[in-house]
């Protein structure tokens, strides 16, 4: 589809709803998640790692790849980007943050999120579509979703595997803080098969999946209207932007 | 011009996937009776001027900020490099 072809086919927003997409040096998936956005309804923004400035944005998508090559651990390098100083001020503020697989390591990097991600436990990439159990509905990025909600989107790592002590797990798991459990099976290790988190505040989630490969029919998982059929991903888009709207 | 070696090494409860991905190659080349590797990374930060106690400071506070992710490693050696210690000496 074309840029225009798109404009006119996204659903028309009351007001404009600005949305960030940073890029840094290895970020891989920004145009997908701009792309999210716009399809969603959202302007998306583009945001440049060594720009400090966020634009004036109403939220924010730190989208996947391997950002500085992943060089030291992934995601150690970005977290003192510039934009990550303002971001890192603004989330804290309450504006809502999304980290998508490297952007979730950068969150966690950051400490805006707890935990952290090691490589996977079977050691090898994985690329599959992955059903997720949503248990948070209350989060900016996931109140469009009915309570109890399965969703399936693209899963892509090497780095997927999150730990964090069990202290911090069981506070995770207490205040409701699990957004996204792994379904099925556990790909990569990660403890309680936890896939996706928020802060306490709920502003900030990250989670380890591709919600944005999941947003057009033709071009995502496979789903019940038939294969490449599945959108389950636009949700977490759409519901920041109803967030926003105060919808 | 000094040298500081910083050692940091996955903590011990943390699965180490590239070490046992080591420990199962081993045996194959005929390397054996390693019961258990675990695979850290070694830094080495040249510096201005002789290594003093203010730069062993500065360098563990960068090992334990930016070298090192506390969740998931410990920082285990901070040391000024010795003559033969490293592969620039």
């Amino acid at each position: 589809m074309s840029v225009e072809a798109e404009a006119r086919a996204r659903p028309t927003a009351p007001a404009d709803v600005r949305i960030g997409v940073v890029t840094f040096p290895g970020t891989l998936d920004d145009r997908d998640a701009a792309r999210a956005v716009r399809l969603a309804g959202g302007t998306a923004v583009p945001l440049w790692h060594a720009d400090a400035d966020l634009h004036a944005v109403d939220a924010v998508v730190l989208p996947g790849g391997f950002s500085y090559g992943d060089y030291l651990r992934a995601g150690a390098i970005s977290r003192f980007a510039p934009v990550m100083e303002s971001l890192v001020d603004a989330a804290r503020g309450g504006l809502p943050v999304l980290g998508i697989c490297n952007g979730f390591q950068i969150l966690c990097e950051a400490h805006l999120l707890p935990g952290s991600m090691i490589k996977n436990d079977h050691r090898t990439f994985i690329c599959r579509e992955q059903e997720l159990a949503v248990e948070n509905v209350d989060t900016p990025w996931t109140r469009n979703l009915p309570t109890g909600a399965r969703i399936t989107v693209p899963l892509k790592n090497q780095d997927g595997q999150y730990v964090a002590d069990e202290h911090t797990l069981d506070l995770l798991e207490g205040e409701g803080r699990v957004v996204f459990r792994y379904q099925g099976w556990n790909p990569n290790g990660s403890r309680r098969d936890i896939a996706g988190i928020s802060n306490e505040a709920g502003n900030v989630v990250g989670l380890m999946p591709h919600p944005e490969h999941a947003v057009e029919a033709g071009f995502g998982p496979d789903g019940p209207a038939g294969p490449r059929s599945g959108t389950d991903g636009l949700a977490l888009f759409t519901s920041v932007i109803s967030t926003l709207l105060g919808e | 011009m000094g040298r500081v070696v910083v050692d940091v090494m996955p903590k011990p409860e943390i699965l180490d996937p590239q070490g046992k991905a080591v420990a199962a190659a081993l045996p194959r080349l005929g390397f054996h009776g390693v019961t258990e590797v675990r695979q850290g990374k070694r830094f080495e930060l040249e510096v201005e001027g002789d290594v003093t106690d203010e730069v062993l400071a500065m360098v563990r506070e960068a090992a334990e900020t930016l070298l090192s992710n506390p969740v998931i490693e410990d920082v285990v050696r901070v040391a000024p490099a010795a003559e033969h210690d490293g592969a620039t000496a």
